[in-house]
């Protein structure tokens, strides 16, 4: 397909990006392993579970880029799909475990044990096979968001009020998830986990591999939505994002695209929560949490959106501040923090780290173009920050 | 096992003492009963305590009290019985007057042991039948109900005769009826009446005691009591509806004095606030507040805290919400989405401002006593700080819908939810409105908090745990609509309530919010939203 | 009701009425379209011009009566805007209506006739056959020279014929055309009424415009709506002095 060809959906930007990112996943692990615990430069092993995370919530956050910043879909409900995705990979690691439970028993993991079950729940059936276990990470969340998408979209459901049901949808699924009767560990969630595909998680390769692996997956993950928002499709899907009734009047059927990129955005979400369950160690309800959800949207808030890079960017400054303002003296301010940057950032910079880059670049360029054309440019290019709703 | 058997004994004893003794002339026969107190032994004690039974004199029950709590004290000397009140003061048992001179030297406790408690106890029971206070003899007839003794027949049967009361005599006439249903001696004609009596109770008891009738009943009976049982169980099913119906109600009230602010400012501005939980939440804190306030300079204001707090929390929270329109929302009108996120962000700094002002933990924070304890009413019980919960939101309603409807600043926040447009061409100044608008909202929610304090925890989480049900509600009810906001609560609430029962508190919450999502599939802008061409501009 | 397909008619139009909420916007109104008109619709605010547009492209859904498309095939109260845009009607809003954030090319791009498919789209690569066709919109709305401009930096009368543009790229059958000059200045109100003549040459219009300079201008067969249905029909100099037009919309 030569539309997808590289250097078609690359600009200078994606590059400089991918090559960030592979010096990342190349450094850490160097640092990690190679450079001995005494040099200054080491990094220890504690971070490079730390990084892993981030890069996970790196991939979640581009997932929401790409339906927010492009098809002006905000879901306040993506963690769902992070927590699906993860909870699919905890019970492959909980089949994982054996023998060497609590109780010891071969097939039922110990909580179903310690709730006197004597069967294994249907759905728990197959997730002892990793194939299996990654189908599910991609079908699950998919499913849902072709489900849910199916209803709201096809309804004309937009706005706010699609914001608030996709709230709503988290909330149901948190609840559900509490509950010890639903068979995923209700409370306490999965953990304990010992093996993934035979290597021991909590072992330093191990660690460097998943996170190598969270990057490798951040990268396919950037590379599809680069190749999606170059095509015509995502031309389509800001023209929806800008002009949603236009768009239907010129003959597209919105639903179909908003339907498309949601379900994609979805798996994409699901893979960033498997990935990130074995280097945190647990998935328990809590995931499913609303504010979890709208967090992960003002990381790509603050990193601009529509940008994709700035999702990612995003992504790591405002959990690397999390972690370093959680952790110190500073904990109690840490709301104050979060809250402010939440205001800030729609009050002050909307168009985001990135985003405002970007723009300051684009207007010197058309500054410097017109100078050379001698051709007055008329008004000012849009604001960069459109009006997602209608 | 003996005790109760003296107790039996001791029972029917006394019963017939009080069957023999009643309406003979009172002074003598307890005058000389009280003789017995001062012997020192207990068969003595024993007699005594029978004959003061049996004269029915009004001083019989507070003496036989006393004697039980051992408060009874007595000279031997001077053959005189004495009753020591609570607050320690000395009585004459004869009189009951006040004892004033000094108290004899061999003043002394008149000992009772468990077998005269056993026969205290079953005395006071059936004096109690005749007390001349209304409430005693209904909870006595209530006691009997509940004991079915049948040695209390004959008591019960003369208390009956003597009972003016309808309520009382009802409670007696269902006490008799339980006796003679555990009495294997009666006929099967009394049970066949009795079962009417109990059917007519017809609540969990009742069932109960029909159910739990002994085996092999002749046949007219037997299909008595299955018709009288499922007579009962339909009954009780009513009730439970009309219980469920009356949570339902009081949470839909909850329900509704949260979400009424918000359908407010969503109405009117468009802007969904993530804070109108916090704006709740703030006005806890300032009952909270009112009353630390009034614990320390004047408890006996308590009673009022609620009031004072009431136009406090209004001012509060509405001007909290009218500082974040000027200085956060009213720059991003146009961008639902951005202020969607910007709003949740002053939810986070509010909820955080508070606890740090106040600590984590859940504040107390008291029902005034008008709030406290509970009623019955048919087959339910009525919690007053519920019902006056439910009624206050009424209030609220009709007072939102007067001001809405017969104000001016009603009329133009009417004409801005329909056609901002057009209403900022009549000279109306919007952004005046909105910010009017948006205290208004918050106001309400500052006096939903003053509530909510009521009956939930105060803490900082406070909103958050009323967010999501009050988006529901006003995306069910429609926007700009507050009778849609009235029924969406409603409803929700009264759904909530009777889907507990079956599907349990969690996976009832779950069907809610899954019958949501889907409802809105089905009408996109609610129950009662506007149509027309303007709205979709 | 007529058998359908014994109409002439490009777009029939028979009893058609809307209400929201007890407010009759239409009342029984019916209009038809020969193929190759081009017809001029005038009437107050509130007459149901606008409504009128929403019943052809699928917006909204009449109470009662028939709306039919191309002979009567096609019974449009029974299709979505997408359906109906597909089988050949393109519409102007009233606000002029473009994509701002994309240029004006890929506005036209956006519009051009193609599978509009989610497939289709993902794999979609430009071709000469439609670098041409928009090389030949462009020309005809005068905005060669700012193709490669985002559409959000263009004026109010470009944006205008920017959308008049992706009406043609779309290769309707029939053009419905709201208000095209409002806002505009007198030589481009001049301008967009050849322009409009132009694109009449091969396709049929309908304008709603209040304009009546504009009206004469074009030259062609009027009706005057008033409360949802038709007060008059005919030439503009006919619709003009009709009694009941000039007391409910022009004045005398």
């Amino acid at each position: 397909m030569k539309a997808f060809s590289l250097i078609h959906i690359l600009d200078r930007g994606a590059v400089l990006f991918l090559v960030l990112l592979g010096a990342f996943a190349v450094a850490i692990p160097v640092l990690n392993l190679l450079v001995p615990a005494s040099s200054s430069l080491h990094v220890s092993t504690y971070l490079v579970a730390l990084f892993g995370k981030y890069v996970c919530y790196g991939l979640l956050a581009l997932s929401i880029d790409l339906i927010w910043g492009y098809a002006g879909i905000l879901s306040l409900g993506h963690g769902a799909f992070f927590a699906l995705g993860g909870y699919a990979m905890g019970m492959y690691l909980m089949r994982q475990i054996g023998t060497r439970g609590v109780y010891g028993n071969p097939v039922l993991p110990d909580f179903m044990v310690f709730l006197n079950w004597h069967e294994l729940p249907f759905f728990w059936y197959g997730f002892n096979h990793f194939i299996y276990a990654a189908l599910m990470i991609l079908l699950v969340p998919g499913l849902l968001a072709f489900v849910f998408g199916w209803f709201a979209f096809r309804s004309r459901v937009t706005g706010v009020y699609l914001s608030i049901i996709t709230q709503a949808m988290t909330y149901a699924l948190l609840l559900g998830f509490f509950r010890n009767n639903f068979g995923f560990g209700g409370n306490n969630g999965l953990t304990d986990f010992k093996d993934i595909l035979g290597f021991n998680v909590q072992v330093e390769t191990t660690r460097n591999a998943l996170l190598v692996t969270s990057c490798l997956a951040l990268a396919l993950g950037f590379l599809i939505c680069r190749a999606i928002v170059t095509s015509k499709f995502g031309k389509v899907l800001v023209a929806i994002r800008d002009a949603e009734s236009r768009t239907r009047f010129l003959g597209y059927r919105v639903e179909a695209y908003k339907l498309f990129v949601f379900t994609l955005s979805a798996c994409m979400a699901g893979v960033a929560g498997a990935l990130y369950v074995p280097q945190v160690g647990i998935i328990n309800p809590g995931e499913f949490a609303p504010a979890n959800s709208i967090e992960a949207v003002i990381w790509v808030a603050v990193g601009g959106r529509g940008t994709l890079t700035g999702a990612v960017l995003g992504a790591f400054v405002v959990n690397y501040a999390k972690t370093y303002f959680t952790s110190g003296v500073l904990a109690p301010y840490w709301l104050f923090m979060l809250g402010g940057l939440f205001i800030g950032t729609t009050l002050l910079m909307p168009r985001g780290i990135i985003g405002t880059l970007k723009y300051g670049f684009d207007q010197r360029a058309a500054r410097s173009a017109a100078a050379e054309d001698g051709v007055e440019t008329g008004a000012a290019p849009p604001a960069a920050t459109p009006h997602a709703a209608e | 096992m003996r005790s109760f058997c003296g107790r039996i004994t001791a029972l029917v004893f006394a019963l017939g003492l009080l069957v023999a003794g009643a309406g003979v002339a009172l002074a003598g026969p307890y005058e000389d009963a009280l003789v017995g107190f001062t012997e020192g032994s207990l068969s003595d004690t024993g007699d005594a305590i029978n004959k003061v039974a049996a004269s029915g004199n009004p001083l019989a029950a507070q003496l036989l009290q006393a004697a039980e709590d051992a408060r009874l004290m007595f000279s031997a000397a001077q053959k005189k019985v004495f009753i020591k009140t609570k607050d320690d003061k000395l009585l004459d048992a004869a009189t009951g007057k006040e004892f004033t001179g000094t108290p004899p030297d061999d003043i002394d406790t008149v000992i009772v042991n468990n077998r005269l408690r056993g026969i205290i106890d079953a005395v006071i029971g059936s004096l109690t039948l005749m007390s001349p206070n209304t409430n005693q003899r209904f909870d006595a007839a209530q006691a009997v109900f509940k004991s079915r003794e049948v040695s209390a027949l004959p008591a019960l049967d003369k208390a009956l005769a003597a009972e003016k009361d309808p309520r009382v005599k009802k409670a007696m006439n269902e006490a008799r009826a339980a006796i003679v249903l555990t009495d294997k001696e009666s006929s099967d004609a009394d049970k066949i009446a009795a079962i009417a009596v109990i059917r007519d109770r017809g609540d969990q008891d009742a069932l109960g005691l029909i159910d739990g009738m002994a085996a092999g009943q002749p046949a007219d009976v037997h299909e008595a009591a299955q018709a009288a049982s499922a007579k009962i169980q339909g009954n009780l099913a009513i009730w439970n509806a009309v219980q469920n119906a009356w949570y339902g109600l009081s949470l839909g009230s909850v329900l509704l004095l949260a979400a009424i602010g918000l359908a407010i400012t969503f109405g009117v501005m468009g802007v969904i606030n993530m804070a109108h939980g916090e704006m709740v939440m703030l006005g806890a804190y300032v009952t909270f507040v009112v009353q630390e306030f009034i614990r320390t300079r004047n408890p006996a204001l308590f009673d009022y805290s609620l009031a004072i707090a009431l136009p406090l929390a209004f001012i509060v929270s509405g001007a909290v919400g009218i500082f974040i329109e000027r200085t956060v929302i009213r720059f991003l009108y146009g961008r639902p989405l951005e202020t969607l996120l910007a709003t949740w962000g002053i939810s986070l700094v509010l909820q955080q401002a508070v606890r740090a002002a106040f600590g984590p933990t859940n504040k107390e924070v008291g029902n005034p006593s008008w709030m406290s304890g509970a009623f019955d009413l048919g087959g339910i019980l009525i919690t007053y700080n519920r019902m006056w919960i439910i009624v206050f939101t009424g209030l609220v309603f009709v007072a939102l819908l007067a001001m809405l409807r017969f104000t001016r600043l009603g009329l133009e926040m009417r004409a801005v939810t329909q056609n901002r447009a057009m209403a900022a061409a009549m000279g109306i100044r919007t952004a005046r409105i909105d910010a009017l608008t948006f205290g208004l909202g918050s106001g309400i929610a500052g006096i939903a908090g003053v509530a909510l304090s009521q009956i939930d925890n105060v803490s900082p989480n406070l909103g958050q745990g009323y967010i999501i049900d009050s988006f529901m509600v006003v995306v069910f009810g429609g926007v700009g609509n507050l009778w849609g906001t009235l029924v969406g609560a409603l409803t929700l609430g009264i759904a909530n309530k009777f889907l507990e029962p079956f599907a349990g508190a969690v996976l009832g919450k779950i069907a809610i919010l899954v019958f949501i999502i889907l409802f809105i599939q089905k009408r996109p802008r609610g129950m009662f939203a506007l149509k027309g061409r303007a709205i979709e501009a | 009701m007529i058998d359908k397909q014994t109409t002439s008619a490009l777009l029939y139009l028979d009893g058609i009425s809307v209400s929201f909420d007890g407010f009759k916007a239409l009342n029984e109104l019916s209009l038809v379209v020969e193929p190759g008109e081009m017809r001029a619709i005038i009437g107050p605010n509130g007459a149901g011009k606008t409504t009128m547009m929403d019943v052809i492209t699928g917006k909204t859904r009449p109470d009662s009566g028939d709306v039919f498309f191309q002979e009567g095939a096609y019974d449009l109260s029974k299709l979505d805007e997408t359906e109906i845009a597909m089988l050949g009607i393109g519409r102007k809003f009233q606000k002029p209506t473009v994509f701002d954030m994309h240029t004006v090319e890929d506005n036209l791009n956006l519009a051009l006739m193609n599978d509009r498919s989610v497939r289709a789209t993902l794999l979609w690569q430009s071709s000469a056959a439609q670098e041409k066709r928009i090389d030949e919109v462009l020309d005809t709305i005068r905005l060669k020279a700012v193709r490669s401009r985002v559409a959000g930096s263009l004026s109010h009368g470009q944006k205008q014929w920017l959308e008049i543009g992706m009406l043609l790229a779309q290769e309707p059958k029939l053009l419905l055309v709201d208000e095209p000059v409002a806002g505009m200045t007198d030589v481009e109100t001049m301008q967009t009424a050849e322009l409009l003549k132009e694109i009449n040459a091969t396709k049929t219009v309908v304008v709603v415009e209040h304009d009546m300079a504009f009206v004469r201008e074009l030259g062609v067969k009027v009706t005057c709506l008033h409360e949802g249905s038709v007060l008059a029909e005919g030439t503009i100099d006919q619709v003009s002095t009709n009694d009941r037009v000039v007391e409910v919309y022009l004045g005398r």
